[in-house]
């Protein structure tokens, strides 16, 4: 029998490990906040046991040790022989850190033990009461269970064993079933030949089993000769030398449950853990198919005039159980938005503490799902959002007092559904921002020539222009030069939008809008000559028929049609996309006002042809990337139709102005 | 013959084995395709065109669900486009794993050209510039120009997409 090979468990344990730190840190946060509640402790506790007991048996010592130590200081706590206080939450979250950097480098094959954690493990071996060193045995009893790596017996037969028809190379062949044994012979006792006795059993073993059997299959082996011989089974534990003193015996074996599983849905993996409703869903849904599909099978073999109705109702039954199918099987890659938000009650409470502000953080609507791939992408853009609300939009204590607000700023992020999309907001009650700043600012680097005239809501739309920043001093929190264009950039990539709302005095709020998946879009289909595009709906405002009167031309020979309060330019989709459209005059056409980074442009099309969901397709993966055209989508007819990129449009609009 | 079809020179130098040809016919002339590098023989069918393309690049088409670009072959010799017919059809070629569709005036042959019956393309007056072609052979009578597929798309679309791009991320730093 081979050895186990562990190697294939370190995956597993170390996405449990990262499970088990999540549900530690929000934990010691809650406990942070002043709860009391002891289920938040035995939380913390048995997270950092399982981390142990894992590492150990993975042979991570050094993780193991410093859970360890971590675990002991938990275990005063948990037994009321410590307060929980705020020195300890804050060590204890560091320590978490420090576990979550070690399991990394020790994913990654990297030595473990950094300066910071041999300084974190001496303030928290120091923390721990008692001064003793930790008896080997304790750990190896806490540990015993589901820390085992191996057996260590000692089996010294009685001189009569051989007789009772019992053969030790037997069972250590038995043994040997159970993993890789190592056998050492003790013949101390053995006589001289002419003295010796055949059925005597004079030998002793020593004997190492390394593999983590279990004990009763181990004790198994020996159940015949038990009586009939001196037996120890010892198991030995991966975790060596303990640095850390504890002061009792830490948690019974069976008491420590992977209960840390609770929080599986908070971690990110490449894995999609999906509730077990949906996956029934849609193994119905795949049964009504087949159910359906037979029925139109049937009615092949022999339709005629009379069964034509039937074979109608299956098709259309085949239709609404394909769309439903398609519907479960992509809300499989919706998690809730809560995976992202998590990270934040820790961050912000960092923050808060480096910056000496007094922070608030309201989180709503923690269950809105989105797409895998687009809550990925947004997590850095958010945090961004929400660094920069604390440095540079909350204002400090005292600040906040002068002004007349409550000492203890509030920070909200909020997801929602609002009609096909998902938005998510970040608002402080801060400063709001200062026009005056941001103006001097964007002069300053050649943005703009001078802020007369500008509208409140084009000033605060300047901050996401490349390079703006407008912290006085860089600090390393924000204002790294990555700034506010890169937010934009990543939430436009993901085909959303971002927009910014400021009053002074009371706050800024910043809306991201997202759409609920990448692969799927609403659109409107419209004919320009022969070709069909595909204009997404949400960046739709309005599709109208303009009249000759309606039109005004500017120098340039740029077309602006009148649109409530504003005027809009005319993009002829025929001109840009360079095809021939059959509508020339204005009046014969329909214009789609569309929006895009928050400019309208109206897109001239001969006709709007319908309306329908499009399964988005690459360009670049044959190709390459064009502009103002965002991807391509297969009509029901099996043709090619282009999906437009409403924001590149208005680009090329502004551009073209700018020239 | 198990060389993907991006590294046909490299089975050319590797050892004697004849490389299968597929043989397309093209204003009067005959071209060989590396056949590793042929996906699928298709007739034509009208393709989706797309802006800020090529004169060459007809457009895309559906290929099973991936979305295939569609190069005509005359034009990109700069030949004259003669009118579609029910010979013409579209061979689609797979070059470093992507995907994109030759249109000709109507395939051929199969032939097996050994290593050895490879000649250079002298500079004369082939109608195609010589950068596209691996070399010529002879199938009897007839003479074979081997198309060096990987380059058909290739060289100046890269360079085009290189002048494209720094445009696309301008325009996105302006954002």
């Amino acid at each position: 029998m081979s050895k186990v090979d562990l190697a294939q468990f370190h995956k597993a344990f170390f996405e449990e490990s990262l499970d088990g730190l999540d549900a530690m840190e929000a934990a010691l946060l809650a406990l942070d906040e002043g709860s009391d509640d002891p289920e938040l402790v035995h939380t913390v506790f048995r997270a950092a046991h399982s981390i142990k007991g894992g590492a150990a048996t993975f042979g991570f010592s050094d993780v193991a040790a410093f859970t360890h130590v971590a675990e002991s200081l938990l275990d005063e706590v948990r037994s009321g022989r410590r307060p929980m206080d705020k020195a300890i939450v804050e060590l204890l979250l560091r320590s978490g850190d420090t576990v979550r950097d070690m399991l990394a480098r020790s994913m990654n094959g990297e030595p473990v033990a950094t300066p910071e954690s041999q300084d974190l493990l001496a303030a928290l071996s120091a923390m721990v009461s008692g001064g003793t060193a930790v008896p080997v045995a304790a750990v190896a009893k806490a540990a015993a269970a589901d820390d085992v790596e191996g057996w260590d017996i000692v089996f010294r037969p009685f001189d009569y064993l051989l007789k009772t028809g019992n053969d030790p190379a037997r069972m250590f062949r038995e043994l040997e079933a159970l993993g890789p044994l190592s056998v050492t012979c003790d013949a101390g006792k053995l006589p001289a030949l002419d003295t010796m006795d055949a059925e005597t059993a004079y030998l002793a073993w020593t004997l190492h089993l390394a593999a983590p059997a279990k004990k009763s299959a181990v004790e198994g082996v020996f159940d015949w000769v038990d009586g009939d011989c001196e037996l120890s089974i010892v198991p030995r534990v991966a975790v060596k030398a303990e640095p850390a003193p504890v002061a009792v015996a830490v948690a019974a074996p069976g008491a420590a449950p992977r209960t840390t599983r609770e929080s599986a849905a908070n971690s990110e993996s490449s894995s999609v853990r999906v509730g077990i409703e949906k996956i029934d869903t849609l193994i119905n849904l795949v049964g009504e198919l087949i159910i359906t599909q037979s029925m139109l099978t049937q009615f092949a073999d022999g339709v005629d005039a009379s069964q034509l109705e039937l074979l109608r109702h299956g098709l259309a039954q085949l239709t609404r159980h394909s769309r439903e199918l398609q519907e479960s099987v992509m809300s499989i890659r919706m998690l809730p938005i809560s995976t992202v938000f998590n990270r934040f009650p820790r961050l912000v409470r960092d923050l808060a503490q480096k910056l000496d502000k007094k922070v608030n953080l309201d989180l709503r609507g923690e269950t809105t799902e989105l797409d895998k791939t687009v809550l990925e992408k947004i997590g850095d853009p958010l945090v961004h959002l929400v660094r920069n609300a604390i440095d540079h939009g909350l204002e400090t204590p005292a600040k906040r007092s002068a002004s007349g607000k409550s000492e203890v700023g509030t920070l909200r992020l909020e997801a929602f559904h609002r009609g096909g999309s998902i938005v998510v907001q970040v608002g402080d009650d801060g400063a709001g921002l200062n026009r005056d700043a941001i103006v001097a600012k964007a002069i300053q680097r050649g943005i703009i020539a001078s802020g007369e005239g500008m509208s409140d809501d084009a000033v605060a739309e300047l901050i996401f222009e490349a390079g703006f920043s407008t912290a006085a001093a860089t600090t390393d929190l924000s204002g790294r030069g990555v700034g506010m264009d890169v937010v934009r950039r990543n939430v436009m990539d993901l085909g959303g939008a971002v927009a910014i709302s400021s009053v002074q005095g009371k706050g800024t709020t910043f809306t991201i809008t997202l759409p609920l998946t990448l692969a799927i879009i609403d659109g409107l289909t419209a004919a320009v000559g022969s070709e069909t595009y595909i204009v997404p709906l949400v960046s739709i405002v309005e599709s109208v028929q303009l009249k000759p009167d309606m039109m005004r031309s500017v120098a340039g020979g740029g077309e602006l049609f009148r649109f409530r309060d504003a005027y809009l330019p005319v993009v002829r989709l025929h001109d840009v996309f360079g095809c021939e459209g059959r509508r020339r005059a204005i009046n014969e056409g329909i214009v789609i006002v569309v929006e895009g980074e928050g400019t309208r442009i109206g897109l001239f099309v001969d006709e709007l042809i319908g309306q329908q969901q499009a399964v988005v397709k690459s360009l670049e993966a044959n190709y390459r990337r064009v502009n103002g055209i965002s991807g391509a989508t297969i009509l029901p007819d099996g043709s090619v139709a282009l999906i437009t990129d409403v924001t590149g449009l208005v680009r090329m609009q502004t551009r073209r102005r700018a020239a | 013959m198990n060389q993907p079809a991006s590294s046909a020179i490299a089975s050319e130098t590797e050892a004697a084995v004849a490389a299968q040809y597929l043989t397309v016919n093209l204003a009067d002339e005959e071209y060989g395709v590396d056949i590793l590098a042929v996906r699928e023989i298709r007739g034509w069918t009208p393709v989706t065109r797309i802006p800020q393309t090529p004169h060459y690049v007809l457009g895309v088409l559906n290929m099973r669900g991936a979305i295939v670009p569609v190069l005509d072959l005359r034009l990109r010799f700069g030949l004259i486009r003669e009118e579609y017919t029910a010979t013409t059809v579209t061979v689609i070629v797979t070059v470093a794993g992507r995907n994109f569709g030759v249109v000709v005036d109507a395939v051929s042959d199969v032939v097996e050209v050994a290593p050895s019956e490879i000649r250079p393309v002298p500079d004369m007056g082939t109608a195609v510039e010589t950068e596209y072609l691996k070399g010529l052979t002879s199938v009897g009578e007839r003479m074979v120009l081997l198309l060096d597929v990987d380059k058909l798309l290739q060289p100046q679309d890269a360079q085009m997409l290189e002048a494209a791009l720094p445009s696309v991320s301008d325009v996105k730093a302006v954002a």
